[in-house]
């Protein structure tokens, strides 16, 4: 679940408090839960091994069987169903048309032509204008060095060719979004309902209907917009809820008391109050959209994806840089862009300085350039296809594989070290405990701690998640690759607060930190695997890496914000007592950012799991791999099918706990 | 001030116009041929698995349908999966490597009748398990399965709860290795890598840093050109002695690698069909593209022109 941060507030956080309160407020929380624990323990000593619902590799269970034989049976039918002939046939004819018209324009020869409509000089300059128009300057010129970088790493076209795919995606799913968006914001009815929806398209992994999709709407420019639009289009759905949400409630009341009809205060009011948000949320979608280009990739969708995933065949790790690269730069570029148009939504409305005068005729002298940029690079050889031939790329290249093999001869001897002493002190014994215990012990423990620590409610959803994931028949894979991410979540939230706490208190730190944290979170892992397997092994630690590396920036800059949000004169006050920093630290801001804390750990561990699949990849086996073999075997796809759900269960019931756990934080 | 901004906006339009009148290439002027000349070959879509070896049958017989026939080749980047799955809907024509994948042929082949066979590729498949070569020098005897319990305990790592590791790849491949540790008593663990990069880059390291590594492998595959690793023999396969999944205790069979094609396509009369028909070299020939491809850097196109041109009587024979 990308940064959809549904703030813990307001809400019934005092109701489930009060409940229970009578008997359990005589011992504090910590007791319960080391009580739970001390009874966990025991009972497993006696039951070890005991009822586990252990499944091996290439086990099916009835379910997945059932699975399995429905897929071939929509595969067998295809071309005499309805369904498929009059409605996703027909979807698929648009979005394909809408994506082959892109890339026309802007990546692929169209028609006659060797070359695309636009060349590299229209596409920079429209991209310099665009910028300018709904940012500043400063973006614009950012735009203008990132577009044409593209063209120097020799990788003008790949990059054009992701670029089509994710406006694509983008535009089809604000389409749906903001409507869905407003909706939610609208209607508490329609918000619970979209809810778990919402946590199954983020959190369901892609591989698991990648296949179908493909058998549904065939493989090309359709598949892949599609199941890039399904991954990113709940960000600005709940974003946009949340937006609506939180326009003040005396301002719509003075529009009704003026007689505003429900669509005037709609268009009016709500929506013009809630822009900057709901941009906002169009940047989470977009980041997410860019985080599916190696997946996209999987089904035949051109672009950067394509470069990074051959490269990764033969582990030319430097030429996968570079691809992650160029993602990487137009992830910084459209993030950055996207938020100076939120600034501006701000700002326009507050100020209106002398230079706005101007705005208008500069826009147009602008839009003119543009158009004899674009048509320059309609007509002329040298502005259409990108001179050079990518040098600069070469070199990015060759100095990633030096530095690469560098690190792995000379560090892994100490990595070696580091790996060892967590998997032996940490994860084993904790995997242990969760596989060797009985079913019924486990999901017991689960759902009394979810109780001590976020009420009866969120013991209700823990108790259904425990039942369903039984039912899919990977109990067992699903205790280990829950050990791993809670090992990897404890990981992550260490280097959230020593980073984060940092961040926060020096403003310098953050700005030489941050370009960092958004590297780390846009970079395809099928990027740094290669050396991460050279320097861990395949091994459940390097699975918990590569989610460190996805999940910490998250923790860190949701820290950040919570430490930078203490009031200044609490920690003058703190200062002027006598306090060390030490003691300003843990005394004063960690305790007073306790919501952001929380909040860290929910994204941390939703990030962390959202790599399970990765994982699978270079060795944590269990559920990734199910998935991953899923998409490999046809006969283990209803396995897969089921890890993938089981990888949902874990997600919801995580989400639901620490949500729940916030509220009482912040109340 | 702005007023400035507003000239240097209309010079640089003005510049930009003057630009126009003296130009350079014009696109569409220089003749772009290729292009447009298809002949009575159209359009052939091409399936290229995840794979090196494949990469490199793809790049040969797409640049001979591409020069020699002048089809326009469409490569499709897809697993095995959905490549046979795109038979059914018209969007795969060839798929030039097939690895037995019994459970495909018996559902698009038999069942959906989307596929046809389309003879063997003369690549020999050879699956089993491996050993980097210093481990097999040192301790020659343990190429022999039933010394493998004697090292067991060398292959211990942090993943296989204290018995030896057997390392497996990429789930897409045929394995039995869970079912031969079992049957043949072995005190090992399987431990499922992921992926063929997990393998190979285990592989490299257990070679350069003399480590104990045993793993599933197989060839044609570049990185034997780098690294010769060494199989280790297990109980010879037999006929039908792999029939029943949970009780295989031989090694695995030579795979004789052929190429599908859908229904549709070999009824069509495409010269392309042709040419994927008649398509048929050697390990070494793959192996040879595959080294340009993965170690030399070649692009694609590039390897198969070096490896067409070095072989020109080959090819012949393909589209005689």
């Amino acid at each position: 679940m990308t940064v959809a941060v549904e703030k813990p507030e307001k809400t019934e956080a005092a109701e489930p408090a009060t409940a229970p309160a009578k008997g359990a407020r005589k011992v504090s929380r910590p007791m319960v839960i080391g009580a739970i624990l001390v009874v966990w323990l025991v009972l497993f000593a006696l039951l070890r091994g005991k009822q586990t619902l252990s499944l091996a590799v290439a086990d099916l269970t009835d379910l997945h069987r059932w699975i399995n034989d429905f897929n071939d049976s929509i595969g067998a039918n295809r071309n005499s169903n309805p369904l498929f002939l009059y409605f996703f046939n027909e979807i698929r004819l648009v979005i394909d048309n809408l994506v082959t018209f892109v890339q026309h324009l802007i990546s692929q020869p169209s028609g006659a032509r060797p070359v695309p409509e636009i060349g590299w000089l229209g596409v920079v300059g429209l991209a310099g204008f665009v910028s300018w128009a709904v940012g500043n300057w400063k973006v614009a010129l950012l735009a203008v060095a990132g577009f044409t970088f593209f063209g120097l790493q020799g990788l003008w076209q790949e990059s054009m060719d992701t670029l089509a795919l994710i406006l694509c995606a983008v535009f089809v799913a604000l389409l749906f979004a903001i409507p869905l968006g407003v909706a939610a914001g609208l209607s508490d009815r329609f918000n619970r309902l979209m809810t778990p929806f919402l946590d199954f398209m983020q959190t369901m992994p892609t591989f698991v209907y990648l296949a179908p999709l493909t058998l549904f709407f065939l493989i090309g420019g359709a598949s892949a917009t599609i199941a890039t639009v399904i991954y990113a289009a709940p960000p600005t759905i709940r974003i946009t809820a949340h937006a609506i949400r939180n326009v003040s409630k005396t301002t719509v009341e003075a529009a009704d008391s003026l007689g505003a009809t429900r669509r005037q205060s709609l268009l009016k009011v709500l929506l013009p109050m809630s822009k900057r948000t709901v941009v906002m949320g169009v940047n989470q979608t977009i980041m997410a959209a860019l985080a599916m280009v190696t997946i996209a990739a999987l089904i035949n969708a051109p672009g950067l994806g394509v470069n990074v995933l051959q490269a990764l065949q033969s582990l030319d790790v430097g030429t996968a840089f570079n691809a992650g690269l160029a993602i990487v730069i137009m992830a910084i570029v459209l993030d950055r862009v996207t938020t100076a148009a939120s600034a501006r939504e701000e700002h326009a409305r507050n100020s209106r300085n002398r230079f706005e005068k101007w705005r208008r005729p500069l826009l147009g002298a602008g839009a003119v350039v543009t158009a004899v940029l674009i048509y320059l690079s309609h007509t002329y050889l040298w502005a259409a296809d990108f001179p050079g031939d990518g040098t600069v790329g070469t070199r990015i290249a060759s100095a990633t594989d030096t530095a690469a093999n560098w690190v792995q001869d000379n560090l892994s001897g100490l990595t070696n070290a580091f790996r060892d002493a967590i998997t032996n002190g940490l994860l084993n014994p904790f995997q242990t405990l969760l596989t060797d215990s009985p079913w019924w012990l486990v999901g017991a423990v689960l759902v009394a701690l979810a109780v001590v620590l976020g009420g009866w409610k969120a013991g209700i959803t823990t108790a259904a998640c425990v039942g369903l994931l039984v039912a899919t028949g990977v109990w067992s894979d699903a205790m280990t690759t829950m050990a791993s991410t809670l090992v990897a979540t404890v990981l992550v939230m260490i280097l959230g607060i020593v980073f984060g706490v940092w961040m926060g208190r020096s403003m310098m730190a953050d700005r030489m930190i941050r370009p960092t944290l958004d590297a780390a979170q846009v970079m395809p892992p099928f990027v740094y695997l290669v050396p991460f397997l050279a320097l861990f092994g395949a091994t459940r630690f390097t699975a918990i890496v590569a989610a460190i590396v996805y999940g910490a920036p998250v923790a860190m800059k949701i820290i950040a914000d919570g430490i930078r949000a203490v009031p200044e004169t609490t920690v003058e006050a703190a200062t002027s007592a006598g306090c060390n920093t030490w003691q300003i630290i843990t005394k004063v801001q960690l305790p007073m950012s306790r919501s952001a804390l929380t909040l860290a750990t929910n994204q941390g561990l939703i990030y962390v799991l959202s790599m399970v699949v990765v994982g699978g990849l270079v060795g944590a086996g269990a559920l990734g791999y199910d998935v991953v073999a899923g998409f490999s075997q046809n006969e283990l796809y209803g396995k897969g099918l089921a890890a993938g759900l089981a990888i949902v269960l874990l997600g919801v019931m995580f989400d639901r706990i620490t949500q729940a756990a916030a509220r009482r934080a912040s109340a | 001030m702005a007023r400035h901004w507003q000239a240097g906006a209309a010079g640089l339009a003005v510049l930009g116009l003057t630009l126009t009148a003296c130009g350079g290439a014009k696109v569409g002027d220089s003749s772009s041929a290729g292009s447009g000349s298809s002949g009575k070959c159209g359009t052939f879509n091409l399936a290229v698995n995840p794979w090196v070896g494949y990469e490199a049958d793809a790049a040969v017989v797409a640049y001979v349908a591409q020069h020699n026939l002048g089809c326009t080749v469409t490569k499709k980047n897809l697993k095995e999966q959905i490549a046979w799955q795109g038979f059914g809907t018209g969007e795969v024509d060839a798929v030039l490597e097939n690895w037995g994948h019994a459970d495909l042929v018996k559902k698009y082949i038999d069942g959906q009748k989307t596929a046809v066979d389309a003879g063997q590729t003369g690549n020999k498949g050879l699956i089993g398990w491996y050993v980097p070569p210093w481990l097999a020098k040192a301790h020659p005897d343990i190429l022999q399965w039933k010394n493998l319990n004697k090292y067991a305990s060398q292959f211990k790592t942090s993943e296989s709860s204290g018995k030896g590791q057997l390392l497996d790849g990429d789930p897409s491949y045929v394995t039995n290795d869970a079912a031969l540790v079992k049957n043949l008593k072995l005190n090992f663990k399987v431990v499922y890598a992921g992926s063929e990069a997990a393998l190979i880059t285990a592989f490299r390291d257990a070679e350069k840093n003399k480590k104990w590594v045993i793993g599933y492998f197989y060839e044609p595959q570049w990185f034997l050109s780098e690294v010769p690793l060494k199989k280790v023999s297990l109980p010879a396969y037999k006929t039908g002695c792999d029939t029943d999944a949970a009780k295989v205790a031989c090694d695995y069979p030579i795979y004789n690698l052929n190429k599908i094609v859908s229904a549709k396509f070999a009824k069509s009369g495409s010269p392309a069909y042709d040419l994927v028909k008649n398509f048929n070299w050697t390990n070494d020939d793959q192996n040879e593209v595959a080294k340009y491809i993965a170690q030399d850097k070649l692009s694609d196109d590039a390897a198969a022109k070096k490896w067409v041109e070095a072989n020109k009587d080959k090819v012949d024979a393909w589209i005689k």
